[in-house]
């Protein structure tokens, strides 16, 4: 499947934006990514409207393995970041709902 | 969002507004055309197509189809989980 990446759409966002200068998109970009993460570091709940919403889920402690010895080594519990499309986003991109003939590669 | 971000650039908020919405706009346009999307320190958005399955309706108990669709998955990169651990560790909760 085709991917784009974080200067890519930095690119993107440039061309489309000509009144500001390329440096300025850049570092609006990675000021966004850094602020959301920075937020999601803390504790924080992020919510973007159309798009979706960033939260942390907890996972309580459980024992894992080695698995190269095999040894079961204690987890503690943590927090992992957790994405929730949102419903403009959900629908656009269910194309396979809209039209059936456009199958996935 | 906007408002906190640009203080510190200097573009105004008007600006600084039509950039946060056309950033979430080109990474939605990017998704709904079957690209997925790479956000290097912050993660990555997939695209998962789903089979058909069997569901139910939860109120009714009713046996409905669910029918086959595509779905946004995020992965979190090594570089925010790791961000995310390091406060969870010291905010038990």
């Amino acid at each position: 499947m085709k991917t784009i990446t974080k200067s890519e759409l930095i690119d993107a966002l440039a061309q489309k934006l000509n009144h500001l200068t390329y440096k300025d998109v850049e570092f609006s970009v990675k000021a966004i990514i850094e602020q959301m993460a920075q937020n999601l570091s803390t504790g924080g709940r992020i919510e973007i409207r159309g798009f979706g919403s960033f939260s942390l889920h907890h996972r309580p402690p459980r024992m894992g393995r080695n698995p190269k010895t095999g040894e079961p080594v204690p987890l503690p519990s943590k927090h992992v970041p957790h994405f929730k499309p949102g419903k403009e986003l959900r629908d656009r991109v269910n194309t396979l709902a809209n039209s059936p003939a456009k199958e996935a590669d | 969002m906007a408002e906190r971000l640009f203080e510190e650039i200097g573009l105004n908020k008007r600006e600084a507004k039509e950039l946060v919405e056309l950033f979430f706009e080109e990474i939605r346009a990017a998704l709904e055309e079957g690209v997925q999307v790479k956000l290097s320190g912050f993660g990555n958005f997939n695209l998962r197509d789903k089979r058909q399955r069997p569901g139910r309706n939860p109120k009714t108990g009713e046996e409905i189809p669910i029918s086959s669709r595509r779905v946004v998955t995020f992965h979190p990169g090594q570089k925010l989980k790791a961000r995310v651990e390091a406060y969870a560790n010291k905010q038990p909760r």
